[in-house]
């Protein structure tokens, strides 16, 4: 199954994007997703980074096909 | 009527001090309104490690936030005998000095309007993906964190 994954702030920096397509062939919750994205980065706090699946903060979830799965950073609004 | 409109949330850059001035006006006719409740959020010169902020570039989840806006405008409406309210936030850079947020809530009374406002401006800076890159002097950054 394919999912669209979108970075965002310095998430997107340390990806260097802001948005790929996933190939995934197995049952994935969105925590494994959020850690298999993010393996590798060089983010200090990964615990701080959320996973919302189809725009809910939900990192129980299981990904499903054409998902758009988001990696936020800690929100600085305001 | 209010409350069910779309809102667009949103701005690109700094928030003009006139929109303020404006919206004020614009509720002159509504004579139910006995309080209005106004929060600013203006982008501060901190100083890091000897540097200075000169100015944050805002980013957004934009479709997640824009639900999340109006998830946090139905809430205040249940929650607070609100007649109005309204929100903006900033995309894009902003200098110091200028506003990155306006909140906006009418109400008959002033409590209820203090009240509202300030839930919102929790709401907001808890929930919403929006993301601050703060600009040095130098153009190096570091990203924010709402605390």
């Amino acid at each position: 199954m394919k999912v669209t994954v979108k970075y965002f702030g310095l998430v997107a920096e340390a990806a260097e994007k802001s948005e790929e397509v996933l190939e995934i062939n197995e049952a994935l919750t969105a925590s494994e997703l959020k850690a298999r994205c993010l393996n590798g980065l060089a983010i200090a706090e990964k615990d701080s980074v959320q996973i919302a699946v189809n725009q809910n903060l939900d990192d129980k979830t299981i990904i499903n096909d054409g998902d758009e799965i988001a990696l936020l950073p800690p929100f600085a609004g305001g | 009527m209010d409350k069910k409109k779309p809102k667009k949330v949103f701005v690109q850059g700094a928030i003009p001090p006139e929109k303020i001035a404006n919206s004020v006006a614009n509720h002159q006719s509504k004579t139910n309104i006995g309080a209005h409740s106004i929060f600013l959020g203006q982008i501060r010169a901190d100083e890091v490690e000897g540097k200075t902020v000169t100015a944050i570039d805002y980013t957004a989840y934009e479709e997640m936030a824009e639900k999340v806006f109006h998830d946090i405008r139905e809430a205040a409406f249940a929650k607070f005998d609100i007649t109005c309210a309204h929100i903006y936030h900033s995309l894009g850079k902003v200098k110091v000095g200028e506003l990155c947020l306006f909140v906006f809530t009418s109400s008959a009374h002033r409590k209820i309007a203090i009240e509202a406002t300030n839930y919102f401006v929790e709401e907001i800076k808890a929930k919403v993906p929006v993301f601050g890159k703060e600009i040095f002097e130098d153009e190096t950054h570091q990203w924010k964190v709402n605390k």
